[in-house]
């Protein structure tokens, strides 16, 4: 078995005098779609953030591809942070750029690649999320919710992450939208052989994209299994939240039958 | 590049290229120039073997699609899933991105008539706000009980107690600076005393009011701008008009309200600590007592300069504030434009006031001076 993508251990954090995290552990092998699961306020997107770096948690180890998260030079920190790539949740776009500039910025930074292979470059991603060459002219205000989302999608593909972390990638999207955004993150998930970490409250999504389902309840993470067994789990949590939802779209079923 | 993998290389062979190792964005970022050379030296019937790449990505596949031309080449060794990625790379459609127009005649044309017609639009739309707010005066005399009571006074609080100490101290230093320059002067004629009549006058008639204008229009135009323009990217005041509450009664008002009260204020406190430090500064240079100065103020400076000020102060506190509002509410939905209007709200708020200043010297031109 290779060293995990992501390594988390005994993560602790705390908000003033509100311990969010509490002893967080978890390993996500390469190549798996995890689902991070959890109510609102459970700390899902504080976790992601910690992943990312943006946070320091007070306590615990992070490791990324086998390095821990914060070690080494500058560069080296740096490099480590250009090996994924981040989906926000509402797309975080630069609104004083438009959407090829968008994709293009992170190529331009980093001064490996020249202006034509930019190019072409841009056009590639903007065909990977299924989007048009003349999209690239518009700013992100234009842009409807779907498209902001295939958008930071094909900026956040844009420096061949191996990782990729999805905040809420299907929030605000309409069903039939939502399960053509889907069907993409599975195929460049499949093409890529990228190894994907996503939050989501959305049962239809979870199922659809999740090899694996880590629930983080009662500050830590309770279970690292696939659906069929988180399923069959007997927690509180796991009982309202896809139960729930079972009874509900069954309880709208009937109602149209 | 992932650990246990090489690095990308390649290596002529005769006619043959041998391409092994990591061939993805980050590997071969390290050895760019020699591979960009290599391929850029390969004959255009080379034989191409990719067998030994481990891993491609789309910028590997760039740049290989590129080297043979944009076609495939006659004799390929290649993994079926490379291949596959490569194929996704030839299928992407070749039509340029948009090109961005260049800057013309015809452009330079339409970007004079966009300006002018901007101009128009914005005054427009300042007199607009400017009705808008009268007919929320005549609503409120109607209603005096939904005056918002509170968040006008939280603005006195925000523009005018906050900004005492800047405004004490720039005025302090201004009265200083201003006395002993004068001093200077008057020391060779012999006129001493008229350094009671100059400060006096220029400071409560014209410097006063217009220190505390620039500093609030940078200090506080400033943030009303920023603020209304960051509640119309979050869509806050699209949630206040849905609640059928009037943005102009209590987003735009109160600031203005707040501004026309406070701004006197500020004038009266800045002249009077520019006062203070102008008369420190003549005692040390010219020996004229602080009691003395403070008793012939009022002698040699008749009182009617004081309400000038106090009116300039509440006009320029209005100016500012409508300007400020009325930059905020035109902010579009992106950074770009939030600065754009924050810088534009300060400009045009310093130079309006500066305007008006000259047409109330004008207008006041006989009204508190001795001659």
């Amino acid at each position: 078995m290779s060293t995990p993508v992501i390594e988390l251990q005994g993560i602790r954090t705390r908000f003033r005098d509100q311990l969010i995290h509490d002893g967080v552990d978890l390993a996500v092998p390469a190549g798996e779609i995890v689902a991070l699961v959890g109510g609102s306020g459970s700390g899902k997107t504080t976790l992601m953030r910690h992943i990312i770096g943006l946070t320091l948690p007070d306590a615990g180890r992070i490791s990324l591809f086998g390095e821990p998260l914060h070690a080494g030079l500058l560069a080296e920190r740096m490099a480590r942070r250009r090996r994924f790539g981040v989906l926000f949740q509402h797309g975080a776009l630069f609104s004083a750029f438009n959407v090829g500039e968008n994709i293009a910025f992170p190529l331009r930074e980093q001064g490996v690649a020249t202006e034509d292979e930019i190019a072409a470059l841009v056009r590639l991603k903007l065909s990977m999320v299924e989007m048009e060459p003349a999209h690239a002219a518009l700013m992100p205000a234009e842009l409807s919710g779907g498209m902001v989302k295939r958008a930071a999608l094909a900026r956040a593909l844009a420096l061949e992450p191996e990782l990729l972390l999805l905040d809420e990638p299907t929030a605000g999207l309409d069903p039939d939208r939502s399960a053509a955004f889907i069907e993409l993150i599975r195929t460049l998930h499949r093409q890529l052989h990228l190894t994907v970490i996503l939050i989501t409250h959305d049962l239809d999504t979870l199922a659809a994209l999740a090899t694996r389902v880590a629930i983080l309840a009662d500050k830590r993470i309770v279970s690292h299994d696939t659906l069929e067994r988180t399923l069959a789990l007997d927690h509180p949590f796991v009982q309202r939240f896809f139960h729930g939802q079972h009874r509900r779209a069954a309880a709208i079923a009937g109602e149209g039958g | 590049m992932a650990p246990g993998i090489a690095a990308a290389s390649i290596r002529a062979v005769g006619t043959r290229l041998e391409l092994a190792g990591d061939w993805s964005l980050n590997s071969l970022s390290r050895d760019i120039d020699r591979i960009r050379r290599t391929l850029a030296s390969a004959p255009a019937d080379a034989e191409w073997d990719l067998s030994a790449v481990v891993r491609l990505d789309s910028f590997g596949a760039i740049l290989v699609w590129r080297a043979w031309g944009e076609r495939w080449p006659g004799t390929l060794e290649l993994q079926p899933e490379h291949r596959r990625i490569i194929e996704r790379t030839a299928a992407t459609p070749a039509d340029a991105l948009p090109k961005p127009a260049l800057f013309g005649p015809r452009a330079a044309l339409t970007s004079l008539g966009n300006s002018l017609l901007g101009f128009i639009d914005h005054a427009l739309h300042f007199i607009a706000l400017l009705g808008q707010l009268f007919l929320d005066c005549l609503h409120l005399l109607r209603h005096p009980r939904q005056f918002p009571l509170a968040e006008v006074s939280a603005s006195v609080y925000k523009v005018g107690v906050k900004a005492m100490p800047v405004a004490a101290m720039v005025g302090f230093l201004i009265g200083v600076v201003l006395s002993y320059l004068s001093s200077l002067q008057l020391k060779t004629f012999g006129a001493d005393l008229f350094i009671i009549n100059i400060l006096g006058l220029g400071i409560i008639r014209e410097l006063g009011p217009v220190l505390v204008s620039v500093l609030v229009a940078g200090r506080s135009g400033s943030a009303m701008t920023a603020q209304l323009g960051v509640m119309r990217v979050t869509e806050e005041i699209d949630a206040l008009a849905a609640m059928g509450i009037s943005r102009s009664q209590r987003l735009v008002l109160p600031k203005v309200v707040a501004l026309m009260f406070a701004m006197p204020l500020l004038v009266l406190w800045t002249s009077s600590v520019a006062l203070l430090g102008g008369a420190v500064s003549a005692w040390v240079e010219l020996g004229i007592a602080p009691v003395f100065f403070l008793e012939t103020l009022p002698r040699v400076v008749p009182i009617a300069n004081l309400y000038i000020g106090l009116v300039k102060g509440a006009v320029f506190g209005l100016l500012i504030a409508l300007v400020a509002c009325h930059f905020g509410l035109r902010v579009q939905p992106n950074t770009e434009s939030l600065s754009a209007s924050t810088t534009a709200s300060v400009v045009s708020a310093i130079t309006i006031v500066i305007l008006a200043d000259a047409a109330f010297a004008i207008a006041t031109r006989t009204v508190g001076v001795v001659s």
